[in-house]
């Protein structure tokens, strides 16, 4: 049933925008059939079809990671920016946007284009990433890898007050355009790199579900049961940062989604068992996603709100209303 | 009649720590030898080093000389799975929070045996009502763990032990935070797992009185002495009598319990 909403959110997903293409045209133009209006059928694969395949993509990497992280943690409010990949692709695309002035001329009209922002943000949570893995392999405890995580994040995001303070009017308003987060604006290459990382990084989160459901028994009972953990949690970290990196790399940071996906997952099946919850969290996620994206190109306009803040207008009532519902959750 | 086998065994076995310069022994110069059908019940009083030896004899730590045998096997040279599927543990930590089901949970003690994913095949679950059964929890089956009680708990993680399917089941205080009632019932049920399931378990606790009265065996633990056998050949050894250093308290060899002045 959740499969065939996310379908259905999909079709409503590219059928509507600012200009509003009927149901059937939609569906005629993805199986190659013919399209009544060329600009319709230009609209639907060069900017609507792109925006909807990263809207999923987003939707379930960024809630996987999620429900990762707060299995890894035993926290339930991690989520895939505790360890501070979002604070390190901020730092990587705040140096760009608002450091260029510190630059030669030539070098800042290549920064400054589309890919030395993606660029920059990837190699930023790159970075952190690499910060992450080194400092989980050397710390026994788990919970202090959670405190690194969110000291990397303070860390970062008060250079990028520093640079704000030193800006421009105008390259803090790009910046705040970033930090918004933009389905949009991917080409097609970029959308196959991001396919590859999110695939690989859910393929990992797939290995992961065995130990994922041990660790429900604390970190002791994972390792009586053969878990090799070191090794375990080496591969679920590396999965989220792979996640949430990518995902930030090309879309900005997009909030709550990650943690809000996971606990409607849990709230509704009513289970820890994460072979139920891996997928119900991806498909959520990706509805979810696709959803809130729906919403913020506001049907029937010519405006555009940002999707980072309706992640969060709509994410945060879904879950208070699903927690008042079942009061039982735990 | 045939000998029962051994299921763990050590030799010249030193517990204790090692820090950067020194090597701090707890205990020296260990030799158990625990067979199938055996309950065996460790006590000492605190901070004698009953947790270090729980350590050594799962494998966890590393002995300081000697080596602990399970199943004619030296527990250093095994794998993590193999371990997993000699050696189950029932331990002291409280559960994370989560909505894990009685029966998911003592499903969990099958992971050793599925495969990548962790897909149950009939024989599993088997094992795991099998398990349940010998719980006497089938009426919490579908319960969250969350909503049973302490006593019920420990019931359940015993369950899942069991499903593990070992021949060795070590549980670190399994009596502790239960009334007597509840302690008598564990006991008797651990007696009875061992009698029905032929496995060895070992366990510590703080309850003498019953481990006096209800076990097969007893290792006790006292400064400068840790010694193996039988509840009534330790009482006549005048064991207990050492257990606690303190002139209030003394055993009673009569009666097989302790009196206070």
């Amino acid at each position: 049933m959740l499969s065939l909403g996310t379908l259905l959110l999909f079709f409503t997903n590219i059928s509507l925008g600012s200009v509003t293409i009927p149901f059937k045209e939609v569906f005629h133009s993805l199986t190659g059939g013919e399209v009544s209006k060329q600009a319709w059928e230009y609209i639907i694969v060069n900017y609507r079809l792109p925006k909807a395949i990263t809207a999923i993509l987003a939707g379930m990497g960024l809630s996987i990671s999620g429900l990762l992280m707060q299995t890894l943690f035993r926290n339930p409010l991690a989520g895939p920016y505790v360890l501070g990949l979002s604070s390190g692709s901020s730092l990587g695309v705040a140096f760009v946007i608002l450091g260029s002035s510190f630059l030669p001329p030539i070098l800042n009209s290549v920064l400054l284009s589309s890919y030395g922002i993606v660029l920059a943000s990837t190699l930023g949570s790159f970075f952190v990433l690499l910060m992450v893995l080194i400092v989980s392999q050397r710390l026994k405890d788990t919970m202090a890898i959670l405190i690194v995580g969110l000291m990397f994040g303070s860390f970062t995001s008060a250079i990028v007050g520093v640079l704000t303070y030193f800006s421009s009017a105008e390259q803090l308003q790009k910046f705040t355009f970033w930090s918004l987060g933009n389905l949009g604006n991917l080409s097609w290459t970029s959308i196959v790199v991001l396919t590859i990382a999110v695939s690989l990084g859910l393929t990992m989160g797939i290995f992961s579900i065995k130990p994922l459901n041990a660790l429900l028994l604390g970190e002791n009972y994972a390792k009586s049961l053969g878990i090799n953990y070191k090794k375990s949690r080496f591969v679920i970290i590396f999965a989220t940062s792979i996640l949430a990196g990518s995902i930030t790399a090309f879309a900005g940071p997009i909030a709550f989604v990650g943690l809000a996906v996971p606990h409607m997952a849990k709230l509704l099946f009513q289970t820890s068992n994460h072979f139920i919850l891996y997928w119900s969290t991806l498909l959520i996620g990706a509805s979810i996603m696709l959803l809130c994206d729906v919403i913020s190109q506001m049907p029937g306009t010519s405006v555009t709100l940002p999707i980072n803040a309706i992640t969060s207008i709509i994410g945060a009532p879904v879950v208070i209303w699903l927690l008042i519902r079942k009061r039982n959750y735990s | 009649m045939a000998q029962p086998k051994n299921i763990v065994s050590t030799s010249g076995l030193s517990i204790g720590y090692k820090t950067k310069k020194t090597a701090v022994a707890i205990a020296e110069n260990l030799t158990f030898q625990f067979g199938e059908s055996k309950l065996i019940t460790l006590i000492g009083a605190n901070g004698i080093g009953k947790s270090t030896l729980l350590r050594t004899l799962t494998g966890l730590q590393k002995p300081l000389s000697g080596d602990v045998f399970l199943n004619g096997k030296n527990i250093q040279e095994y794998s993590a799975s193999d371990l997993a599927q000699n050696l189950s543990m029932v331990l002291t930590e409280k559960l994370p929070p989560s909505n894990l089901s009685v029966f998911e949970l003592v499903a969990l003690g099958r992971q050793p045996y599925t495969n990548w994913i962790g897909k149950l095949a009939p024989l599993d679950i088997e094992k795991i009502i099998r398990a349940i059964q010998l719980t006497e929890i089938e009426h919490l089956a579908e319960k969250k763990h969350h909503e049973i009680s302490d006593g019920q708990l420990q019931k359940v993680l015993i369950a899942r032990a069991l499903a593990q399917d070992t021949p060795l089941i070590i549980l670190d205080e399994p009596t502790t935070h239960l009334d007597l009632l509840h302690k008598v019932s564990l006991f008797k049920l651990l007696k009875k797992l061992t009698e029905e399931t032929g496995k060895c378990i070992l366990f510590s606790t703080h309850d003498i009185d019953l481990a006096i009265q209800l076990s097969d065996e007893m290792v006790v633990m006292t400064q400068g002495k840790v010694v193996q056998g039988q509840p009534c050949n330790l009482i006549e050894q005048g064991v207990f009598n050492s257990l606690f250093q303190d002139e209030n308290i003394v055993f009673d060899s009569q009666k097989g319990k302790f009196l206070f002045k």
